[in-house]
């Protein structure tokens, strides 16, 4: 008889059936996925970012392709809140699984807003999003500097009801300082990487090749980055890591717990595999049953 | 059975025309459930080149299970997909998008360069009276698989064939009429047969294209502005992949 396997991981007190969920603006809130892979199976559904108003987001074109990824500059297109909370929690409360929802904003006030008016929905954990780097105002501007990004989770932790996680940018240059601000400031976990912002030119044009002419850079070809990244971090700070930066195949994902993530983020591989998630919940699994582990938390941070 | 992400097989590839490929899969599930103006996305098979292709629906066999891709190669992915041979396999996602909303009615059918394919499935599923125009910058393709469905008119640019100019050109200089247009091509032609439908007081359909991600209506690449306000989000941005491709002249600021 095969030993049965615990893959279930705590965030903030929130468990999450298995550690693995999605980044945030890969997946929608779930509704397009939900024909590919059985949303019940996801640790967690973390959402697009959502602001206090709708954002109509970025020219197009907004995408470009790269060897082993691809760079954005959606601009955070999003219903606003209160549709939101009306339309896609609901939604997500349909199936078994935890509720992170991303929240977006351009000043302390509309991250305030937010936050506030998610205190009495069904989100389990909301993920503080101060580091887009395709927005002008806010976004990073509040990820870069460790005492902006101390003051914004210092205000938005006093009045969240729910866990927050501070998501970081990788584009800075010591992200353990990052983390530390955001643990100081009483952040509940953190999640990392953001993209790495790029440029791509277009040479048949002459133009860039995405509209807001710097965009963000996601997919395999950061992976071992976003994985240095969160080996750092899950150093230099004792809240939970969120790892994420690249995650396509179960190793992948095994690297980010190995190097100290609790939970992984699939992001630009749904787009390419929309049943990425669920092969790798099920590859996680196999590999633990494999190697005769029986609890996942015998493998986070077990790279030292 | 909705969409489905699976491997196809090559059935048989030629060259139509300098840069334009018809490819030919097999595809049951997918060929089950397609109509006119849908897309598929298609892989590389290249770990570096992760994106899939949008490429519209040139023909659905329904009985056979099969499906026909006419391309221009333009890149690397387009490329790569013309040295497929019978026997190859390459993964697809499908169908995707909304196709044409058929009326039978009195129909014009413009196509303009690499929006010339997907028209001649809808050619075959409408069954009307049909004009078709058919915009080419020189070299012809397809032209003549459209005339058992209807009146071929053309254009092109270099008046090497049909009308010097464009569909527009075409529709005048034939006196071209009907109650319907339907359009797939380059956004300037686009313009102009919106414009047109405009003038003559009669419905458009046109199919619109854009760079995409997830192909799904996840990721928010592949906007275009409408003058309704979205569904989804709430702002003036349909998404191609998922609420078109096929949209409402006028919902569309071109």
């Amino acid at each position: 008889m095969e030993q049965p396997v615990n893959t279930s991981v705590t965030i903030a007190g929130v468990t999450l059936k298995n550690p693995v969920t999605v980044a945030s603006g890969t997946f929608g809130s779930g509704m397009e996925y939900s024909e590919f892979v059985d949303l019940n199976k996801l640790g967690a559904v973390t959402t697009k970012g959502v602001a206090n108003v709708p954002w109509p987001g970025n020219p197009t074109p907004r995408i470009a392709e790269i060897h082993g990824g691809m760079m954005n500059a959606i601009g955070l297109q999003n219903p606003g809140i209160d549709m939101f909370i009306r339309r896609d929690i609901p939604f997500l409360k349909e199936f078994d699984t935890k509720i992170i929802v991303n929240v977006c904003g351009k000043s302390t006030e509309d991250y305030i807003d937010v936050v506030e008016k998610l205190s009495d929905t069904d989100a389990d954990l909301l993920e503080i999003n101060v580091s887009c780097p395709n927005v002008k105002e806010g976004g990073i501007a509040f990820g870069q500097n460790p005492k902006a990004l101390y003051d914004i989770t210092k205000a938005v932790k006093a009045v969240a009801k729910q866990p927050i996680i501070m998501k970081l940018s990788p584009n800075v240059t010591d992200i353990t300082e990052m983390a530390k601000a955001a643990e100081a400031a009483g952040t509940d976990a953190v999640s990392l990487i953001n993209t790495i912002t790029g440029m791509k030119i277009d040479v048949n044009r002459r133009t860039f090749a995405v509209a807001n002419k710097t965009a963000g850079v996601s997919g395999p070809a950061i992976h071992p980055i976003a994985v240095r990244m969160v080996y750092q971090t899950a150093h230099a700070v004792k809240v939970p890591v969120i790892g994420m930066g690249g995650i396509a195949t179960t190793e992948d994902a095994l690297e980010m717990i190995m190097a100290g993530a609790t939970a992984v983020a699939v992001g630009t591989a749904n787009f390419y595999n929309p049943y990425a998630t669920s092969m790798i919940i099920d590859g996680i699994e196999e590999y633990m049953k494999k190697h005769g582990i029986t609890d996942i938390r015998q493998l986070i941070g077990c790279v030292k | 059975m909705g969409k489905l992400k699976m491997e196809a097989a090559v059935l048989s590839q030629r060259q139509l025309a300098a840069d334009i490929y018809s490819l030919v899969l097999k595809a049951d599930e997918i060929a089950a459930q397609a109509c006119a103006g849908q897309f598929i996305s298609v892989y590389t098979g290249d770990g570096s080149r992760l994106l899939p292709r949008p490429i519209s629906l040139c023909e659905i066999d329904r009985a056979a299970g099969t499906i026909r891709l006419v391309y221009r190669v333009v890149g690397f992915g387009t490329e790569s997909f013309s040295r497929l041979k019978e026997g190859d396999r390459m993964d697809i996602l499908g169908p995707l998008g909304n196709g044409f909303m058929k009326q039978q009615k009195k129909a014009i059918l413009v196509g303009g360069g690499i929006g010339i394919p997907p028209m001649l499935q809808l050619a075959k599923e409408l069954d009307c009276e049909k004009s078709i125009v058919l915009g080419y910058r020189d070299e012809l393709f397809l032209n003549r698989e459209f005339e058992p469905y209807g009146s071929v008119y053309i254009s092109s640019e270099d008046g090497m064939h049909g009308v010097k100019g464009n569909v527009i050109d075409a529709i005048k200089e034939y006196g071209i009429c009907g109650d319907i247009l339907y359009a797939c091509g380059p956004v300037p032609m686009l313009r102009g047969v919106k414009a047109y439908a405009a003038e003559h007081d009669i419905s458009c359909q046109i199919s619109m294209e854009e760079k995409m991600a997830c192909g799904i209506g996840a990721c928010l690449a592949c906007v275009c502005q409408t003058t309704e306000v979205d569904g989804h989000s709430q702002v003036h941005n349909k998404r191609i992949c998922k609420d078109g491709p096929v949209f409402d002249a006028g919902e569309v600021d071109l």
